[in-house]
């Protein structure tokens, strides 16, 4: 006990003051939480993840109450070559899929094999108008083993009951033809209620795999 | 004291360090600030502001070289005349005229709600090319109760001394037409002066209600 008291001694001061030498990294090991806002954590909050794995879509909660929530997505390989990945929203914690969009869609692109193949497209095939279908984010992309989605979506103010609720996506994708192309996506789900799941989904086949995370910013 | 000094004893090592027995979540759960730990996350939110009839929105502390970029995030900008546009400025030192030599690029893809249209086009009025100007972000904003216009802007090393200031910003937004649209707004601040402050504001009329939040990135 004698020798225990001498060395705790050491790690405080005269007037009692802890010193570094009386903590180390074990010290804290039963530490596994502290008081709510106690520690700065950032303003950008990892939320989930979701795996994709022969998934025939991903659906998100927009739990908590973020001003805006942040999607990445992965390495999205679709099961079937040609699939379009697309989302749509609820706002009947996810028993229907169908809010009406109002969305733009434009592409660069530049072919693997050729210069002829570069540009810049707009889609007017594939963009809606306010219409409740599923909002197109890539086009025909590519199901190589190689081949595959990354990418971002923002979802403003789901919660909102006053306003419409805009979104913006851009992505780079491995198209069918062997295409490079940037996706730019943006829009507003034409509803005052609040969103309350966005979901993730293939117009054809299964997402087979890849990976889906969630962050809210506050 | 005895009890006391043998339960002290039997949570130290023989050389005083404090073992994990010593302190649980209870230990430390009056520690509500950490206050020289710094953020765990890599976007710090730094000021908010809500709109609420505002003449201007400025930010004039937080920006200096604390952060390698700054970025604004706006959530449902709501201006009080239909057809108006969402614009910005920025200053140097204490500066109040926010006049800063701009060169920019605007582009846009817009998408009615109704049948047809879709666009992708580059905006030669709302470019600058070198001039002091508000730089316009939102486009002909429609003044609808549920119509506003959310996004982000980044600008980059504010604070430098040595070079010129980029800005790049996505704005998606409900035109006064009832159109989906998409802004995409970059350009520089041609000031090798450390620009400190941004005003935002409404080329007509107020800023009915909205609210803009500043970020640290580090």
């Amino acid at each position: 006990m004698g020798t225990i008291t001498r060395g705790f001694a050491n790690n405080i001061t005269t007037s009692g003051l802890l010193l570094p030498g009386a903590f180390n990294n074990s010290s804290f090991n039963n530490v596994t939480s502290v008081a709510s806002g106690a520690v700065d954590s950032g303003a950008m909050q990892f939320i989930s993840t979701s795996t994709a794995s022969t998934s025939a879509s991903i659906a998100f909660a927009f739990s908590g109450s973020y001003k805006e929530y942040l999607f990445f997505y992965t390495d999205i390989h679709p099961g079937t070559d040609n699939a379009q990945f697309m989302i749509n929203f609820s706002t009947d914690s996810g028993s229907n899929y169908n809010v009406a969009k109002t969305n733009t869609i434009w592409l660069s692109q530049h072919g693997e094999s050729t210069e002829n193949s570069v540009g810049k497209f707009y889609k007017t095939t594939l963009d809606l108008e306010n219409a409740t279908g599923n909002c197109m984010i890539n086009v025909d992309s590519g199901a190589d083993a190689d081949q595959t989605t990354s990418g971002y979506l923002h979802v403003f103010a789901p919660h909102d009951t006053t306003f419409v609720k805009q979104f913006i996506s851009t992505n780079n994708y491995s198209q069918s033809g062997d295409y490079s192309i940037h996706s730019h996506v943006a829009g507003y789900a034409n509803t005052t209620s609040a969103l309350t799941h966005v979901r993730f989904i293939m117009n054809t086949g299964n997402i087979d795999s890849g990976k889906i995370s969630m962050y809210g910013i506050s | 004291m005895g009890a006391i000094t043998r339960g002290i004893a039997g949570n130290l090592t023989t050389g005083g360090v404090f073992i994990a027995s010593a302190i649980n979540n209870t230990s430390v759960g009056s520690v509500t600030s950490f206050a020289s730990v710094p953020s765990g996350g890599s976007l710090k939110l730094l000021q908010t502001q809500n709109a609420s009839s505002s003449a201007t929105i400025d930010f004039t502390s937080n920006i200096d070289a604390t952060y390698k970029s700054y970025m604004f995030r706006f959530y449902n900008i709501h201006l009080a005349t239909d057809g108006a546009e969402f614009e910005f400025q920025a200053d140097t030192g204490t500066n109040t005229n926010y006049n800063q030599t701009i060169t920019s690029t605007y582009f846009l893809a817009e998408h009615t709600e109704a049948s047809g249209g879709g666009a992708f086009s580059y905006q030669d009025s709302r470019d600058q090319a070198q001039g002091t100007a508000f730089q316009h972000l939102g486009v002909d904003l429609g003044t609808d109760a549920d119509q506003g216009c959310s996004g982000f802007m980044q600008i980059f090393e504010p604070a430098s001394t040595t070079f010129r200031k980029d800005f790049i910003c996505q704005l998606q937004q409900a035109h006064q037409n009832d159109l989906s649209l998409v802004g995409y707004i970059a350009g520089y601040f041609n000031t090798t002066t450390a620009i400190t402050r941004f005003r935002f504001k409404a080329s007509s009329g107020n800023v009915d209600s909205g609210t803009i939040k500043l970020y640290g990135v580090s």
